[in-house]
């Protein structure tokens, strides 16, 4: 087997000098009836090309040729090569999370980048080295809230991401978390007003997303004054990372929840992207997860460490902030090298070409009779329309014309069956929006 | 020159400072295409109070600074591609390459999650086939495969226990763990709402039966126990455990971290466990990225089946695959989408580049710890002396007597040129070395490591003091952790804040 290097005649040699006869003497300590008697039914041996065969064979399968309008928490933006050659470089593909810092300096200064970027981009004081999305982030971003106010009452945006929302709920069924959720208003933003009156002195936190799940931008200083009085936190989760490019930062947030999958992750069908969790300094105790920080060596050098470790649960075991051991380590140094790449003025242009074809996007369908626009609060990169009839119909059109259509509303939200979440990203070309409007109007001419 | 260091030299490498500290306004490393719709203007769009003027302090450099910045950092790293990395409990084994190259293919990389499950058949199919193969190799009757991470999989195992018990009136409150646990275990059990009760590992480091028949009350959920242990050795009693547990209604959680000892070799279904992980980046090679990402795939019998996490991988009529979301006994969501999808990926390229000669990989993993053993023993002081399977524990008792502990040896070891086993851990170990080789080394490289054992037991009784002060040949020294920790410095801050926040302390 080509990833196995020995020879049967060192596997004797080895053994002989073990003093074992044969390799079953090894596993003697497994009593005999329970040791396997037959090969394992599994396929393979497969060589390279077999392999990479089989797995062309399985993408061929999927969506390829086909124009998505499909973001909701998973975003194609541009990646670039660069990013792509760095993160494959043995030394930081093939490394261990860098316990021993003399030799993973590499590992840690870039992780030590990453808390960096994220807590410029954010406006929070420390970053986390990631979490494992930003669902996760979310809810240990809810956790903490909860040891940080020992409250335990969480009032969470409708408008946050369902999935994020049922990833909540599974966590803090067995923690004594009671979750209850808060309405959007008309414009698609989180009714300020039903959140004030749900506010009392017993709420943890307020969990918000911005851009929300509709693609509608929330307003923070509204949604902090009202929690920060009854002394609850204000969460803010953050989908879509390329919109802090051009948006206002959360910087009213007690704890922002993001995922970075948006900075040189590609979909990959869900996974694995990174999240992180940002907040204010004086909460970095009860912050889950790794910390990378500066320190000197004995020789007054500057080098880097993994840091308030007696947070987590290798040391605290079942006092720890979290479970989390492994994260997403190399996720999270494809977004450190990709910001790299991109610095201020590309993130900036890159958010900039998000909003404008975005903008043309909306223009092009509004001109559909009976196409409307759902809500009325700004957007960035994505924004919700409603049809004149099921958007299930509408989509399974657009699929004869090679279109993956905009997300159906109506699976998470019953009250929007004909609503859309429309997502289009510098990725998008402009002839392809077109194409993508004609299709819509062509779907709601069809005879029904 | 140490004639001793028979696998390094040293050499020299590049000084980098932080990326930060190259910025200058108007370098560049990216460009976009030209815009080809008419340019929005941010304020008319979003309003002025939703606009930002640019990320502050964001970097800005070039792609040549950009791509010798990261090469500078990645070569201050040990990899497993440089060589042995012999961490007990990581299974540091080798990444296979063609694996990272199908996870990017065009039409696997590039799928959407939300992308029509008729234009997903070949995610989907990946994810079964891989399902089969670790069932088939697990020996259990039912798979998620959507936790993120091993420690994710043990809450999802946890959770489908306490479902099942819930479902039958009571969720019971207390998880037993034996002492030799990985810490992730308990911190698991009490996200799950269960009490924590630790139980005393036997003089052998092994399960104490009487023990346990005592402490398993109808109060009791589950065990989580490792097999092999973390000391690497197999746990002979584990059918018999089970039944302790099934007596009183209670189940059996292993903890699959170790599987690498056992795959092929035995089935943890066989052996009476309940539900059980799997660590892919573990067993089945996907690379550890410096910390992660990972998957931890959860395996259950069929009384569990019926909780498992939504969506759920279904196969409808003519062999169309589906995800379903909805499933009225579901413990829910454990994380959004459908997976880490691609460690899924890379995990079952390299399941099927071994097919059933998966069993080799486990064998020569235990040849080589066993070799391992057999050179060391009495070099250091084994404290248990079961048999080992894929991994061997030492402790440092012999050269404690000259003042040298399993840190400093550990840091000696890097001046050799290896990366340290795992130090201090597992817990019932005082001083511990745990070493774990896997299969992927060769018996030159084994022979190497031994050497340098070797070397660092004879200065640690000569000349300790060289011990004491490793590693003497690395870019840094030892680093002042504690003062790390004191007064934390997390994030880089341009010369000016830096002053501004010393003087006024943290942002409130």
């Amino acid at each position: 087997m080509r990833y196995l290097p020995k020879s049967p005649v060192e596997r004797q040699e080895m053994l002989a000098a073990i003093g074992a006869k044969s390799i079953d003497e090894l596993f003697s300590s497994i009593p005999a009836k329970y040791r396997l008697r037959e090969a394992l039914k599994i396929p393979g041996p497969y060589s390279e090309a077999e392999i990479i065969q089989y797995f062309k064979e399985r993408a061929a399968e999927n969506a390829a040729g086909y124009t998505s309008f499909l973001g909701a928490g998973v975003y194609n933006h541009q990646r670039s090569v660069v990013t792509e050659t760095i993160i494959q470089r043995g030394e930081f593909l093939t490394s261990y999370t860098p316990y021993q810092a003399e030799i993973s300096q590499g590992t840690l200064q870039a992780i030590f980048e990453f808390q960096t970027l994220m807590c410029q981009l954010t406006c929070q004081d420390v970053a986390n080295a990631s979490m494992y999305d930003g669902s996760t982030a979310t809810t240990e971003a809810v956790l903490m809230a909860e040891r940080l106010t020992g409250r335990r009452r969480v009032l969470v945006a409708r408008s946050v991401h369902p999935e994020y929302r049922e990833v909540l709920k599974t966590y803090a069924k067995n923690s004594g978390l009671r979750i209850e959720e808060v309405p959007f208003t008309a414009s698609g933003t989180v009714d300020v007003k039903a959140l004030q009156s749900a506010l009392k002195d017993d709420a943890a936190a307020v969990v918000a997303q911005s851009p929300n799940f509709f693609g509608a931008i929330e307003s923070y200083a509204p949604l902090a004054e009202a929690a920060h009085k009854v002394g609850a936190m204000l969460v803010v989760a953050i989908a879509e990372g390329v919109s802090l490019g051009l948006l206002s930062p959360p910087a009213e947030a007690d704890i922002v929840a993001l995922e970075a999958q948006s900075f040189g992750l590609p979909p990959s069908y869900g996974g694995p992207f990174a999240g992180v969790i940002a907040a204010r300094e004086k909460y970095v105790r009860q912050m889950p997860g790794r910390l990378a920080g500066q320190t000197t060596d004995i020789d007054g050098h500057r080098g880097f460490v993994l840091t308030l470790a007696t947070r987590e649960q290798h040391i605290r075991r079942e006092k720890a902030t979290s479970n989390i051991c492994t994260n997403q380590a190399l996720c999270a140094l494809a977004a450190t090298v990709h910001l790299t790449l991109l610095g201020k003025e590309g993130l900036r242009e890159m958010a900039e070409q998000n909003l404008s074809k975005a903008q043309f996007a909306l223009g092009e369908l509004l001109k559909i009779p009976g196409v409307r626009r759902a809500f009325d609060a700004p957007f960035f990169n994505e924004f919700t329309v409603e049809f004149p009839r099921s958007v299930k119909i509408v989509n399974s059109h657009l699929m004869r014309e090679k279109i993956v259509g905009p997300l159906a509303l109506g699976t998470a939200y019953p009250e929007l069956t004909k609503n859309a979440l429309v997502c289009v990203t510098e990725t998008t070309p402009r002839a392809e929006i077109e194409r993508f409007a004609g299709a819509v109007k062509r779907a709601l001419e069809q005879p029904v | 020159m140490n004639d001793n260091i028979k696998k390094a030299k040293r050499h020299v490498n590049q000084n980098e400072g932080l990326i930060f500290e190259k910025s200058s306004p108007g370098k560049r490393a990216f460009e976009l295409p030209p815009l080809d719709v008419p340019k929005a203007e941010p304020s008319n769009a979003l309003g002025a109070h939703h606009r930002r003027e640019g990320v502050e302090g964001f970097p800005e450099v070039s792609e040549i600074e950009v791509i010798r910045h990261f090469t500078r950092l990645s070569t201050w790293n040990h990899a497993i591609d440089l060589g042995m990395y012999p961490l007990g409990s990581c299974t540091m084994k080798y990444n296979p390459r063609v694996n990272e190259f199908v996870a990017r293919l065009e039409g696997i990389a590039t799928e959407h999650p939300y992308q029509p499950q008729e234009l997903s058949q070949g995610c989907l199919k990946i994810l079964r086939l891989l399902e089969k193969c670790l069932l088939e190799i697990t020996g259990m009757d039912a798979i998620t495969l959507q936790p993120a991470a091993g420690a994710q999989g043990e809450l999802t195992g946890l959770l489908l226990i306490r479902a099942y018990l819930q479902k039958q009136g009571n969720p019971r409150k207390r998880v037993l763990i034996p002492d030799s646990a990985h810490g992730t275990n308990p911190a698991t059990a009490v996200i799950a709402g269960y009490e924590v009760e630790n139980i005393k590992s036997n003089e052998h480091g092994q399960m104490d039966i009487e023990n346990l028949q005592k402490l398993v009350t109808e109060d009791v959920a589950a065990l989580m126990i490792t097999n092999p242990s973390t000391l690497g050795i197999y746990e002979q009693n584990l059918p018999e455990i089970a039944q302790i547990l099934h007596a009183k209604g209670a189940l059996l959680y292993m903890d699959g971290a170790n599987m690498n000892a056992l795959a092929g070799i035995t089935r943890p279904g066989d052996l009476g466990a309940d539900v059980m992980h799997l660590n892919l980046h573990k067993t089945f090679s996907t690379p550890h990225g410096g910390g992660g990402p990972g998957a931890g795939p959860v395996a259950m019998k069929k009384v569990l089946e019926r909780f498992r996490p939504v969506p759920i991988l279904v196969e409808k009529e003519g062999g169309r695959l589906a995800l379903e979301p909805v499933r009225p006994d579901s413990i829910g969501r454990v994380k959004a989408f459908s997976s880490n999808f691609g460690v899924l990926v890379r995990a079952l390229a390299y399941i099927l580049a071994y097919g059933p000669g998966v069993r080799q990989a486990t064998e020569d993993a235990v040849l080589n710890a066993n070799y391992i053993r057999r050179h060391l023993e009495g070099v250091y002081d084994l404290p248990y002396s079961l048999p080992s399977m894929h991994e061997v524990v030492f402790s440092d008792a012999l050269q404690k007597k000259n003042g040298v502990n399993t840190m400093d040896i550990a840091k000696r070891l890097i001046d050799y040129g290896f990366h340290p086993y795992t130090t201090a851990f597992p817990l019932i170990v005082p001083g511990a070395l745990m070493i774990e080789p896997t299969e992927s080394e060769s018996r030159e490289e084994c022979d190497l490591f031994i050497g340098a054992m070797k070397a660092i037991a004879d200065e640690a009784a000569r000349q300790p003091e060289i011990v004491k002060t490793a590693p003497h040949t690395t870019r840094v020294r030892r680093l002042d952790e504690v003062g790390a920790a004191r007064k934390p410095v997390l994030r880089w801050k341009p010369a000016a804040q830096r002053s501004t926040a010393q003087t006024s302390g943290a942002r409130d």
